[in-house]
């Protein structure tokens, strides 16, 4: 496999060092080297790399980058919450902190090349220079010019580098309306199967042999391969329930050889795994203890979905209830729910067709302060006064996400809400203080 | 002279005699000042060490999770380097009392920097609208130094602290180095190890903390990419986060997606509710004889319902004590006596003829008075001194009374609490709260409850009695002691006695009426309402209203009392028959006027009503000449009336008529 990697101007032994470190990527390391060319002639001035998550992207540039000891700057967009820092890290790691601190503050763009052009001429590139961007998506979100001129930055310093842009998202999602130069694009495929076999089992745990932990990954990969892919979420499987798979072995019941009787042993074990841990309802540690328990107890142990009771004020229920209601009824319903004679409303007028059963699919209406306020004071039993307590259970009902203020925080007249809560939440809320909230829901009707 | 034996707290006792004497003949202000200063320390003192322990289970839990963090991080089986990238985090889930949580994230961030790490930094969301904030107050908390944030807001504050301070870059980076260094120094005192060992095998590795005070508030985006971010610095950073929860931990899923909440191995803290919280607090704080201020029904009612009703916040509770208290020693002169025994007692030889007169004028006082001979009566009245020894004998009285008040409370509470369908309520302060109203026995109720009582069978009723029997043991009181010892008889006599179905009566049914009845003497001999008490009026604090009016505020009715009268916040302008002078600040007229019209208000009617009654005010004929030139300063001062009346949401501007506007309240004069 390490012929695939074979390239002049490379040493023969690191690149099989770097081609033992990437199991199942020698394809797409070859092309990035042939791509990159000798250490110092010209390269291509920008790469795009696009994959899913997991896939090896970060791993294949950090490894070749290192191994081969070419220059190179590693920065991930989400870190650079200002274009400051990411022209920083840059000069930072290819011409050291004095460089990184002619900077003026808040740089622009003329700014960074402006240094880098001074300090390249001071010390001229031997190898060709990396920028490798992980996450490159999020410079969609940049200003407009910053990832033009990242692309053709070779041409714009004069320098010999190149720009590598990582991403979870194909090239048509970035480019700009205004055109900029075309990267070359190169695609991580998901690994398959075997590989994912072959990549899990170099994790082997010392104590055990390597066929051992192997014949363990082929029954993870067999239970988990046909709902998870994602390289990092199974190795996270695999290290949480390997302690399980070896009970047997630790209490002498079992060989190591007997790949059946393990089997049977974990597989209701890999089951239930799937029904919390992959989610992240229980923390890895929880499912540790819940693993050293006995059976019997691990019971107690709920996922945190489980957990969706929300302790409230009494008024603070009902100032819920009436949001819900003044969110899921059209407006002009509230005077048959509300009024005691409400007079005569045509059934048929009342009853729109279209309107029916759409309101919970269409998902909460905005409604302002003075309906939420006239529905409270008609659904609570008995007189509440307007005190100032009573509006500030709103705005902490706000901070809380049970409510999301629509307009602006700004405006103080006739602010504008919507019930952020399921039915089944404001159902068991509407329980504990006796109030029958489908009967005033006019999908329910 | 009546120094017998009174239960000795660690109570601080400063008083200088002397100067108090001298200034209690003329006014006793500045001694009710220090015995409320007293007592409201006692009681806060009371209530924090109270809230410390009702935190320490969660506050240790919390603690050995992230010492366990901490020491898992540095041990190098497989299994923890498997998982070695997820950032250990714990979520804590308080309860929707917010004004409470501040003070156990602030025993909580101080145990941790006692005992696990110096680093430790809280954040909370408002302060965090991006993620540059966010980043710029962790660092700033962790590294105590000022951070830039490249924001040209901030041009001027940078370059001044530029020059105070050696400012950094706001990035985590920035924070690694920062740790190496720390933790590289700490390592420096034993230089022998210096350079052998790398940074990752030192045990002195103390976690860094970072606590999310309100998560529910932060911006889940900006959450997201700070957690991306740490998550990339976890193996040279020993990170490990906190959340605060007010509602429930799936609010974690909600604002994580799947790809941030596998970064992170949490782990869920429940704390304590707050109505477990409140009752442990009303159980130590109002049912105990230990504090001599009590709170009369209502009073407790005002309370309890802000509690129950609005806010849920224990914290709040305490703060209306505090200003019940406060209302108390400031409005009531007698107050004075509302003190330990022994102090009491001096202080009523210490009252003015004034306080005495005062004393007379009491309702439970004259009460009293009533039952006694006639020349007794006169006596009372007469007799300065008489009076003052009467008093301390009633002040006597009055303790006696709280002494057996708590006890019996408690007793029949047990007892009634494990009734089906709580006839006299789930919680002990339920029924506090119907004694303190009238007398309980009266209730109907207490006779259901006391005839479900009378069904119970042999177990249960010896297991309630004998919780009775260890409610009365601790109680130093003479008719406590006394009732202890006959109903440990009467438990050992039930013990001795078979449950048989007869016809007849068998011996242990009536000696289980025989208890009940001796449980119904308790209750109608010792649980009989403050409000009968002789002198109740020295400790209970009874004005609801007060309580109420500052604690609960309206707004809207404030503003209402304001424009229509006045005169009860500017004293100037008071006349005798309560209508609005014509004096009356401009927003004043036009709201009387306003209040004149129906649904739609003609401006120039209104105008015209307004500059009649100014004019009329300012004592000119409104029908001389000079009215028509002052015309356009009233104007003026009419149209800013009027945009006040529509700040104040009284009014609003219509379309259905030219010049006028819709009146948004209803009902006039």
């Amino acid at each position: 496999m390490a012929a695939l990697l074979q390239h002049a101007g490379y040493e023969e032994e690191r690149l099989l060092r770097v081609a033992q470190q990437m199991p199942c990527r020698e394809v797409q390391a070859g092309m990035l080297l042939s791509l990159m060319g000798q250490p110092q002639q010209y390269s291509y001035p920008s790469i795009f790399i696009y994959g899913h998550r997991a896939s090896g992207k970060s791993h294949v540039m950090h490894v070749l980058l290192k191994e081969l000891e070419l220059p190179h700057a590693t920065v991930s967009c989400v870190e650079c919450v200002s274009v400051a820092l990411l022209f920083e890290q840059v000069l930072l790691s290819f011409f050291g902190c004095d460089a990184a601190s002619l900077l003026p503050r808040s740089p622009s763009l003329s700014d960074f090349v402006r240094i880098y052009r001074q300090q390249c001429s001071q010390s001229p590139a031997k190898q060709t220079r990396y920028i490798v961007m992980e996450k490159a998506e999020l410079l969609r979100d940049t200003d407009a010019n910053l990832l033009p001129a990242l692309l053709r930055l070779q041409e714009l310093v004069e320098d010999n580098v190149t720009i590598i842009l990582l991403s979870e998202i194909v090239w048509d999602k970035f480019r700009p309306n205004t055109g900029c130069f075309e990267p070359l694009l190169l695609h991580f495929p998901d690994y398959s199967k075997g590989e994912l076999q072959q990549i899990l089992s170099q994790d082997r745990h010392p104590s055990y042999t390597a066929e051992f932990y192997s014949s363990y990954i082929n029954i993870l990969l067999g239970v988990f391969y046909s709902v998870c892919r994602d390289l990092r979420e199974l190795r996270h499987l695999a290290a949480l329930n390997f302690s399980k798979f070896c009970e047997p072995l630790a209490e002498g019941k079992v060989k190591e050889t007997d790949t059946h009787k393990l089997w049977r042993n974990i597989e209701p074990h890999l089951k239930k795994a799937m029904q919390t841990v992959y989610l992240r309802e229980v923390s890895s540690l929880q499912w540790e203890q819940m693993q050293q328990m006995e059976e019997k107890e691990s019971g107690a142990l709920r996922g945190l979905s489980a957990h969706t009771h929300v302790e409230l004020p009494y008024y603070s229920k009902f100032l819920l209830i009436a949001a819900y209601l003044a969110s899921y009824n059209p407006a002009r319903t509230d005077k048959r729910f509300f009024l005691k004679h409400h007079g005569k409303i045509k059934k048929t007028n009342f009853l729109k067709k279209n309107e029916k059963t759409s309101n919970h699919l269409l998902g909460p209406k905005p409604f302002p302060l003075d309906r939420l306020l006239a529905i409270f004071y008609s659904v609570v039993d008995n007189r509440v006064a307007p005190t100032a307590s009573i509006f500030s259970q709103i705005s902490s009902l706000v901070t809380l996400q049970l409510l999301t203020q629509v307009s602006h925080d700004d405006q103080l007249d006739a602010p504008k809400y919507k019930c952020a809560v399921s039915m089944d939440f404001i159902c068991a809320i509407s329980r504990t203080v006796n109030f029958d909230i489908v009967k005033y829901l006019y999908d329910f009707l | 002279m009546t120094t017998t034996s009174v239960s000795k707290g660690c109570f601080v006792f400063k008083p200088s005699a002397k100067k108090k004497k001298k200034t209690l003949s003329l006014d006793n202000s500045e001694i009710r000042f220090k015995l409320c200063q007293d007592l409201w320390h006692k009681i806060r003192a009371d209530t924090e060490v109270l809230q410390d322990e009702l935190n320490r289970k969660i506050l240790d839990s919390l603690l050995d999770f992230t010492r366990k963090c901490s020491s898992t991080r540095q041990h190098s089986d497989w299994a923890s380097q498997m998982r070695a990238s997820e950032i250990p985090t714990a979520a804590l889930v308080l309860g929707v009392n917010v004004p409470d949580h501040d003070m156990t994230f602030q025993s909580l961030s101080e145990l941790l920097q006692q005992s696990v790490t110096p680093h430790v930094a809280s954040v909370q969301a408002k302060e965090c609208g991006a993620l540059k904030h966010l980043m710029k107050r962790v660092l700033e908390r962790l590294m105590d130094t000022v951070v830039t944030v490249d924001d040209e807001e901030e041009e001027e504050t940078e370059q001044t602290s530029t020059q105070l301070h050696k400012s950094v870059h706001c990035s985590l980076s920035t924070l690694c180095d920062w740790y190496n260094a720390k933790t590289m120094k700490s390592k420096t005192g034993t230089p022998g190890k210096k350079r052998s060992s790398p940074v990752r095998d030192d045990p002195q590795q103390p976690p860094v903390v970072i606590i999310f005070k309100d998560l529910e508030a932060f911006n889940p985006k900006v959450l997201q990419d700070f957690i991306l971010i740490c998550s990339r610095y976890v193996e040279r950073l020993p990170l490990m986060f906190i959340f605060g929860i007010a509602t429930s931990p799936s609010t974690i899923q909600h604002m994580l997606p799947h790809s941030v909440s596998s970064l992170l191995c949490i782990e869920l803290f429940q704390s304590l509710s707050c109505t477990q919280h409140l009752a442990t607090v009303i159980d130590k704080l109002i049912l105990t004889p230990q504090f001599p201020f009590k709170l009369n029904g209502k009073v407790m009612q005002v309370l309890m319902s802000i509690f129950l009703y609005h806010d849920f916040s224990v914290r709040n509770f305490i703060k209306g004590v505090q200003l019940a208290l406060l209302e108390h020693f400031h409005s009531q002169p007698l107050s004075v006596l509302c003190c330990k025994k022994k102090e009491a007692l001096l202080n009523v030889m210490q009252l003015s003829h004034h306080d005495l007169e005062s004393i007379r004028h009491l309702l439970s006082f004259r009460r009293y008075v009533e039952k006694q001979e006639p020349q007794e009566q006169l006596n009372l009245f007469r007799d300065d001194t008489h009076l003052k020894e009467v008093c301390q004998k009633l002040i006597k009285d009055l303790r006696k009374y709280h002494k057996n008040y708590y006890p019996v409370l408690r007793c029949l509470h047990t007892l009634t609490s494990s009734l089906p369908r709580y006839p006299l309520g789930k919680q002990v302060r339920e029924l506090h709260l119907i004694c303190l109203e009238k007398n309980v026995w009266e209730n109907e109720d207490y006779q259901t409850a006391m005839k479900l009582l009378k069904m119970l069978a042999k177990d249960e009723l010896i297991a309630s009695l004998q919780r009775c029997v260890e409610i009365l043991q601790p109680v130093k009181s003479k008719k406590m002691k006394k009732a202890l010892v006959e109903l440990e008889e009467l438990l050992t006599l039930l013990e001795m006695n078979e449950s048989r179905r007869a016809k007849k009566l068998s011996p242990f049914e009536v000696l289980r009426n025989e208890a009940l009845e001796f449980i119904d003497g308790l209750v109608k001999s010792h649980l009989s309402p403050p409000e009968s008490q002789t002198l109740n009026e020295v400790c209970y604090y009874s004005s609801s209203a007060t309580v109420r009016r500052h604690l609960n505020a309206t707004p809207r009715t404030s503003i209402q009392a304001a424009l229509s009268s006045p005169y009860y916040y500017l004293q100037s302008l008071k006349t005798e028959d309560g209508t609005v002078s014509n004096a009356a600040p401009d927003i004043c007229i036009a709201y009387k006027l306003h209040l004149e019209c129906g649904r739609l208000i003609n401006l120039y009617d209104w105008l015209e009503a307004y500059a009649t009654v100014v004019s009329a005010a300012e004592g000119n004929n409104p029908d001389s000449d000079n009215v028509r030139k002052v015309e356009e300063v009233k104007h003026a001062r009419f149209i800013q009336a009027v945009s006040e009346l529509e700040f104040l949401g009284f009014i609003k501007s219509t379309k259905q008529k030219t010049d006028h506007v819709a009146r948004l309240t209803w009902g006039g004069c």
